[in-house]
């Protein structure tokens, strides 16, 4: 990250009174004014954010990357460091680094390469990260988003570079058992990352959450990253500090990086949470940047509180060198090129074309785009097969969603694939079935590898002819002269009562198709 | 015992003897040898005697057989074996079985060789006397009172002792080489990325390279037909196809060859006469044999040891990280929990210092000061720089020649004992090595006579990348020729 000395400051400046205002924070005071003139502190933020590539395998071995498996079952000798065990490079990671990288608008420059980044820790088996040091895989860039100030404009915020690293297992410190024993889980480790670092563009923690609520929709859409952050598939890391104009003077507040959020409200809570610790611990020490230029802090999601990692900040040395065991990555234009023509549509732009297209709610649009585009390709085949936008914005919202959230799978696994919803969509807007009975065609189909035909013909499900039906009716009408009655005096609603009695004495009957049938014979009376 | 891979190969098709007689016969000779020589960390007995009985009962059975069926062959310790421990001769790995064999022992295994043991060297490989293992040292058939030299010590002692026709080494800075020379045997270098490393337990990964320990340059040939190839688990494995070695040489003809002989080597203050005597007259033969000579120099070869001590122990302490007592290896035990940095960096301290020797964690401490922030610059990157002017040097000299011709070591075997206090004076056993390793190019010693006191001497020639054949060709001519490399030590 460039030096905060060297960067104008060109955000937003709000005096510090009326930014405490903002903060919901019982654990600091609000900062004392102790000058006459009011100090204008303008914060700094710059984000490090860690996404996981969605490849099938790891990124230098054929170890599978799916999340929660047991321990140590997703490893190999490469991934667990064994001796003489070598890396060799998942190009499917490049590829996916690659589309990142240009859904942000960096340059991809022709060459990078990998590097050992040298520290021991248990979760690490080999004592190096493969990372990317001085040739990241993605070079400068930018991400354009909303301006929460003037409503329609957009905020620029620069990307330094984005490169691949290989993720570290997990370590888990086993209070309970009283030895203080740690287990480590190398399921994880391997599995690609990339890192994007964004410049200290960011001036305020709604801004920080805008870039990140952005970049995630971003890496979903384009089918980078599922970036579920409960599952370690998005990281944030913060740097935070003050600029305060003191008269003509203005100083900087020694960075703090702020680590261990769990969540985008955490991110945002943090930064204000800094905003007012850095201004206060200013006021009583008046240490600036030049006397500590960096420091890392952790997150408490409980007290909403930072704190100290480490007593005194060892400046660690990496050792960074070429990993010997891989070649250099090059990259050719054509390759970007090919890479560039699978973009498409940028999340905005389905969100802005789906309601006019299918005459859905823009509501609805945004949450199938969230979603993803491998989502957004499912809907729209739907929505095209049955003819109805809205029928198939809700099944998808609620019918299949809710499945592939309960079952854990993705839309590309999902077993009712596009063309069989479409199908039966197409039957209910045709009146060939009803609602509640293409429910159960669903659900059958989620469990049985069968065609809508087959499914139908499976759950006993006939399409009823209109005699059979006039015949039930005129038997029901029969047996119950005050729904008739009722009807003719303008209760209409009276008809209801046939439905539920109707179906007992045939399941295959379409309520819509009854109600019109009573209707139709006591009015023709 | 027998002469050659290829007599082995002849004496079981023409049914004189079979697998199991052979490999019960090498046995019996490993055995013997093994009280004198320690060239074995693990003599694999039983295995190896099933493993002859397979390829009986496939002969017996009409199965086509594979091209080293029935070869008795010894394994650098450095290489992993699923079955048998993988050491590299340190404490560290003293009990560690990997789950997995390197691809070069698979290759082995494929072709019906019969795999006798894991042979001795300098721990992990760090070394030019097979003094630094932790299995003791082992001694050079010649005379026991010297080091049959390193790393690959006892790949080449085996070799020299009668008992084993092939075996496979490592070479980072001259570890086949040297060895072979102080041994008198022939030892191959290949090019770097024509045989895989993967499964070999890595020293220095852009040096490293596995080659064939034999009797002659034609062993050397049927063993590298078999190791060499592309394979996709090393990402710098080359995929050109692999020549037919043995069909190289077929002819002794050397008309048309130019050799550029390295005067300046050969004129070095610290070349034993008997050594500059034994490759002048190694020139003759080549003459003889139809050869040009040509002189040539490789201007850079006076920073060839210190960019290699440099580039070699950097990459060493990054890849001796992973042994750390967390996952396999040695641990040290009752690791006290009150220390003032915590059970965890005490447990890593303690495991590493009580797992390492001496000289490997000297290498460690070098390379982690040289990539040191603040020192990269001035060593690790500026020794790359070097590295590059090396390999133009070779770039250059090979638009004037086919092959280099030279020494390999400064002087023959020295006594145990005589270097392993003073780390100048070992380091400098790879004067004439470390070149080949830094510009990537194959190259091989060969039995070139014998000094005063009857030691091997050995002569080195170097070719272009992926010219294993060339090299192997004029090796071999040199040999029909010439018999120090038929003479055995009377041990
Ligand atoms: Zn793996």
């Amino acid at each position: 990250m460039s030096s905060l000395a060297e960067h104008s400051v060109v955000g937003l400046c709000i005096p510090i009174a009326e930014r405490s205002a903002t903060i919901h924070s019982d654990q600091y005071r609000l900062p004392i004014m102790t000058v006459t003139a009011p100090n204008t502190v303008t914060t700094i933020i710059g984000l490090e954010v860690h996404v996981q590539l969605k490849t099938e395998t790891k990124l230098f071995c054929g170890c599978k990357t799916q999340f929660g498996a047991p321990p140590n079952t997703q490893v190999c000798p490469v991934c667990l460091g064994l001796p003489g065990a070598l890396p060799v490079m998942n190009d499917r990671a490049i590829e996916l680094a690659v589309k990142a990288g240009l859904a942000i608008n960096c340059d991809i420059p022709p060459m990078s390469k990998w590097d050992r980044k040298q520290y021991f820790y248990p979760d690490l088996p080999k004592g190096y990260q493969i990372s990317q040091f001085d040739l990241p895989i993605c070079g400068e860039g930018y991400l354009d988003i909303p301006d929460d100030e003037n409503d329609g404009d957009t905020v620029r915020i620069g990307i330094t570079r984005a490169h691949l690293e290989e993720d570290a297992g997990k370590s888990m410190h086993d209070e309970a058992s009283g030895t203080g024993d740690t287990r480590i889980d190398l399921n994880r480790c391997g599995t690609p990352l990339l890192e994007i670092v964004s410049e200290p563009d960011m001036r305020s923690s709604a801004q920080a959450q805008a870039y990140l609520t952005q970049l995630k929709a971003l890496m979903i859409h384009m089918g980078i990253s599922d970036c579920e952050m409960q599952e370690g598939s998005l990281r944030v890391d913060a740097n935070v500090n003050l600029h305060i104009n003191v008269g003509e003077k203005k100083i900087a507040t020694p960075i703090v990086e702020v680590k261990n959020m769990n969540s985008f409200r955490a991110v945002e809570a943090a930064i204000e949470h800094e905003v007012v610790r850095q201004y206060d611990v200013w006021q009583e020490t008046g240490k600036t940047i030049k006397e500590e230029p960096k420091t890392t802090r952790g997150w408490d999601d409980t007290k909403e509180i930072t704190f100290q990692q480490r007593e005194k900040e060892e400046s660690a040395d990496y050792r960074y060198f070429p990993d010997p065991d891989l070649l250099p990555v090059r990259i050719l234009r054509e390759q970007v090129e090919a890479i560039r023509s699978t973009l498409g549509e940028t999340p905005d732009q389905t969100r802005d074309r789906l309601p006019g297209q299918y005459g859905i709610k823009p509501y609805d649009a945004d949450v199938i785009v969230k979603s993803g585009s491998q989502m957004v390709v499912y809907f729209e085949r739907v929505a095209e097969l049955s003819g109805d936008g809205k029928r198939a914005s809700s099944w998808v919202q609620q019918d299949v969603m809710r499945t592939m959230k309960d079952r854990q799978i993705d839309v590309s696994d999902f077993p009712v694939d596009a063309d069989k919803l479409g199908d039966l969509l197409k039957r209910i807007a045709a009146g060939d079935i009803d609602n509640s009975r293409a429910k159960d065609v669903f659900n059958h189909l989620v469990d049985n590898d069968q065609s809508v035909d087959e499914a139908i013909q499976s759950l006993g499900i006939e399409s009823v002819d209109s005699s059979e039906i006039d015949a039930l009716v005129q038997e029901l009408l029969d047996a119950n002269p005050k729904i008739v009655e009722d009807v003719l005096s303008g209760n209409e609603k009276a008809v209801g009562a046939l439905i539920g009695q109707a179906k007992k004495k045939n399941p295959n009957a379409n309520p819509q198709v009854i109600r019109e049938t009573a209707l139709r014979i006591i009015k023709s009376k | 015992m027998f002469d050659s891979a290829s007599e082995i190969l002849s004496l079981q098709s023409s049914g004189e003897a079979t697998a199991v007689e052979i490999a019960e016969k090498t046995l019996a000779a490993i055995e013997v040898s093994q009280g004198k020589h320690n060239s074995f960390t693990h003599v694999a007995r039983e295995s190896a005697l099933a493993a002859a009985a397979a390829v009986d009962a496939k002969r017996g059975s009409g199965e086509k057989l594979g091209p080293l069926a029935g070869v008795p062959v010894a394994v650098k310790d450095v290489l992993c074996t699923r079955d048998m421990p993988t050491t590299c001769s340190s404490n560290m790995l003293r009990n560690f079985e990997p789950p997995y064999d390197a691809t070069v022992v698979q290759k082995l295994r494929d072709a019906d060789a019969v795999i006798v043991g894991k042979t001795n060297m300098d721990e992990f490989a760090m070394g030019a006397s097979t003094e630094t293992s932790a299995f003791g040292v082992t001694r050079n058939p010649w005379d026991t009172d010297r080091t049959p030299g390193g790393s690959s010590g006892g790949a080449a002692a085996c070799v020299a002792a009668g008992s084993v026709p092939l075996s496979l080494g490592t070479d980072t800075g001259g570890s086949i080489r040297q060895p072979a020379a102080f041994c008198g045997v022939t030892g191959l270098k290949p090019t770097y990325g024509r045989v895989s490393r993967f499964g070999l337990v890595a020293f220095a990964s852009s040096l490293d390279q596995i080659g064939p320990i034999a009797w002659s340059a034609a062993d050397c040939a049927l063993m590298l037909e078999t190791i060499a190839g592309f394979e996709p688990r090393d990402s710098t494995s080359l995929e050109t196809p692999v020549a037919s070695y043995t069909e190289a040489l077929a002819s002794t003809d050397l008309r048309g060859l130019k050799i550029g002989v390295l005067r300046n080597s050969i004129d070095t203050d610290g070349l034993d006469d008997s050594i500059r005597a034994a490759v002048n007259a190694s020139t003759d033969a080549f003459k003889e044999l139809g050869a040009e000579i040509v002189e040539v120099d490789l201007p850079h070869s006076n920073y060839w040891v210190p960019t290699y001590y440099v580039i070699a122990p950097s990459e060493a302490s990054s890849n001796l990280s992973r042994y750390d007592g967390a996952h396999y290896g040695h641990r040290a035990s009752d690791i006290d929990r009150n220390t003032k940095d915590g059970p965890l960096v005490e447990m890593y301290c303690r495991s590493r210092s009580e797992g390492f020797g001496a000289e490997v964690k000297r290498r460690i401490m070098v390379g982690t000061y040289a990539l040191s922030e603040g020192y990269a610059d001035e060593y690790y990157n500026k020794a790359l720089k070097v590295r590059r002017l090396i390999k133009g040097d070779y770039d250059a000299a090979f638009t004037q020649c086919d092959l280099l011709l030279g020494p390999v070591t400064p002087t023959s075997a020295f006594k145990l004992g005589d270097k392993i206090d003073d780390p100048i004076q070992m380091y400098l056993c790879d004067l004439f090595t470390v070149g080949a390793n830094l510009a990537g190019v194959p190259a091989i010693s060969v039995p070139a006579g014998f000094d005063a006191g009857g030691l091997p001497i050995g002569l080195q020639l170097q070719a272009p990348v992926l010219q294993e054949s060339r090299l192997l060709f004029a090796a071999n001519a040199f040999q029909s020729i010439t018999d120090h490399h038929k003479h055995r030590p009377s041990c």
